[in-house]
């Protein structure tokens, strides 16, 4: 167990590191001179002189990537060209709308899969089994930003439940800042929600196919107590799988429904730092959602180990 | 005896158990109507797309007032809007904001979406297929190690963050849009080329060519690469559709295709602060988005039934 922990820590490592060479490499290295790239076409020479003093892009490469690097160890993420101050300042609010409303989204993908998943696996073959999949099939082909669009025309314009856009801030109290992440978490989770639907239901229809199902079966156990004593356990690590890549999907996936709610996130933060040439803010923020996809993809191989003690013993 | 086990092999009569499917025959439908769609807008639409015609913005199309009383009792209140909507039975699907015509942006739509979607898949198959089966030549050595770890950092960027990286540098294009896609689909072809040929490397007929001499590159080619071909037909109509929905989504926070040509994902972009008073706008080109990747999965659902009868359990 400590020893596929600790491979899977080192090659963690590995990757964080290629990533963020890949990052420097894109973001420094491919523009030419940063400096000038941000400054546009028309500054002064003095001034982008001045700025790439200040960016230290007089150093060799290496050290810049080092430097970077330690920076992001030390949490000092850069200072915003445009803002004029710490990036790590321009997150801190941002990662509050972001973080969030990805959980809220991965929690209601998750109660909406499970109980749809089981339904139609129990009943396989049967009417509500194949209108299960059919609705599934429609909602991976959904857009999830039209969705957000199509819930805001019909929840917010037309029956005025939900405001059309904005966040008022968890300082104005956790239910209508809850309540302002609601249609954008519906909107992100119809799609998850139909392809975990999907991932549960295969997965269950395979575990009950196993012979120690049969075995409970001719031991005296009905189909729905095999399914709910044996194979449910056993079905959950594919499904865990999935969830571990929707959550990533899901932190880079808001990117658009922000736009679509106009909501203060790390995506918003983006796209300014796009429109606005401030390569330091993109970087930054790029970087920390790869940490976080690596991250959770690390935490989910952790929890198949514990899950499945096959791979506890070593089979790593 | 052997001409009997031959006659069962379901892809001798791959048409008649394609025609059986009944999902598949929907999907084909779908995806020959989108297709022949985007061929048409070449020679032929009923408008101009590119030509604004300010004194016919904003009609709705002619049966929209019909749709949105559906249900309700009286003819002042609309599921769609308040207003009362001009139309010309001209333009059958009514126009935008700029007075383009729905209908022939939808037809010229279709071709920059698939046109995208295609190239990313081309990208996908000509890059990674021949790493997958290099990988699998070449198992457990220095190539395969790398090969399947570059991987990993590429799924550690989910496709959206690619293309954000690069659209922040070399500014959002078509061009940019596909690569940023493209580049995603390589692992996954990569993976399903290195996992199918593994399989086939403990097989008879790859070891008598071995015998005979035959070198691990012609192998690939001519044992390897025609026995997955299956699957990798089934895995690029599941990638078109995601590219789809993905080049959809790029477009619509403008990373994507850029004005005038017209596009799914910048129609849906437009019509977001018009969707009070012009939600066809918005329902147009979301419907047609939905029933090309729909159709695109049942036809991949239904190919894989028909190239893999064991698979039919445990489709997701």
């Amino acid at each position: 167990m400590l020893v596929f922990i600790l491979k899977r820590l080192l090659s963690l490592v590995l990757t964080l590191i290629a990533a963020s060479v890949v990052i420097f490499f894109v973001i420094e290295v491919i523009p030419g001179d940063p400096a000038s790239f941000m400054m546009g076409f028309e500054a002064s020479p003095e001034a982008v002189d001045a700025l790439r003093e200040q960016l230290g892009l007089n150093a060799p490469l290496w050290e810049r990537y080092i430097n970077w690097i330690m920076a992001l160890l030390r949490g000092d993420f850069g200072t915003s060209y445009t803002y004029k101050v710490p990036v790590a300042e321009l997150v801190s609010d941002r990662i509050w709308v972001s973080l969030p409303l990805a959980i809220y989204a991965l929690i209601l993908s998750v109660v909406i899969a499970f109980p749809v998943g089981v339904l139609a696996a129990s009943r396989r073959n049967s009417a509500t089994d194949v209108t299960i999949m059919g609705a599934t099939q429609l909602g991976i082909a959904v857009p999830n930003f039209w969705f957000a669009m199509i819930l805001v025309l019909l929840l917010a314009i037309k029956a005025r439940w939900f405001s059309a856009g904005g966040f008022p801030g968890w300082e104005e109290g956790f239910f209508p800042a809850l309540k302002a992440l609601t249609l954008p978490a519906v909107a992100l989770a119809l799609p998850q929600a139909s392809i975990l639907s999907r991932v549960m239901r295969s997965s269950l229809l395979d575990t009950l196919s196993e012979d120690y199902i049969r075995t409970a079966r001719a031991k005296g156990l009905s189909r729905r107590q095999a399914l709910w004593r044996h194979a449910l356990r056993n079905a959950l690590i594919p499904v865990l799988t999935i969830i571990g890549l929707q959550f990533s999907f899901l932190m880079a996936g808001s990117v658009i429904i922000e736009k679509v709610f106009f909501l203060p996130g790390m995506g918003s933060l983006v796209f300014l730092g796009i429109t606005q040439r401030d390569l330091i803010v993109v970087k930054s923020v790029v970087m920390m959602l790869v940490f976080a996809v690596i991250v959770v993809a690390f935490l989910v191989d952790v929890a198949y180990a514990f899950v499945d003690p096959r791979l506890r013993k070593g089979r790593a | 005896m052997s001409i009997d086990v031959v006659a069962e092999d379901p892809r001798d009569n791959l048409f008649l158990v394609a025609l059986k499917s009944p999902s598949f025959m929907i999907g084909l439908v779908l995806t020959l109507i989108f297709s022949s769609a985007a061929v048409l807008s070449f020679i032929w639409t009923p408008f101009d797309v590119t030509e604004v015609d300010i004194a016919h913005k904003l009609l709705c199309p002619p049966f929209q007032d019909w749709i949105g009383n559906l249900g309700l009792p009286s003819p002042d209140n609309n599921w769609f809007s308040s207003w009362k909507c001009r139309n010309d039975p001209a333009y059958i699907l009514g126009t935008d904001h700029l007075g383009r015509d729905m209908f022939s942006m939808i037809l010229v739509g279709a071709r920059t979406s698939i046109a995208v979607a295609f190239i990313a898949v081309g990208i996908g198959i000509v890059a990674g297929v021949p790493l997958g089966l290099a990988a699998a030549a070449r198992l457990g050595s220095l190539v395969d190690e790398l090969i399947m770890r570059t991987n990993d950092l590429v799924f550690a960027f989910p496709a959206l963050l690619i293309a954000i990286l690069i659209t922040a540098v070399y500014g959002p294009s078509a061009v940019n849009a596909i690569i940023a896609i493209g580049i995603f689909n390589i692992p996954v072809f990569a993976r399903l080329a290195r996992g199918a040929a593994l399989s086939l490397w403990t097989r008879e007929f790859v070891l008598a060519a071995q015998v005979a001499g035959k070198g691990p590159a012609r192998i690939s080619l001519e044992h390897i690469l025609p026995n997955i071909l299956n699957l990798l037909i089934v895995q690029s109509t599941i990638q078109f559709s995601l590219g789809i929905l993905a080049e959809a989504g790029l477009s619509y926070v403008g990373l994507g295709v850029q004005p005038p040509t017209p596009s799914w994902g910048r129609m849906l972009s437009d019509a977001q602060t018009m969707i009070s008073f012009a939600p066809h706008m918005a329902l147009l080109p979301g419907i047609a988005i939905i029933l090309t990747v729909l159709g695109l999965n049942l036809m991949g659902d239904g190919l894989r039934d028909v190239f893999d009868p064991k698979l039919r359990r445990s489709r997701t």
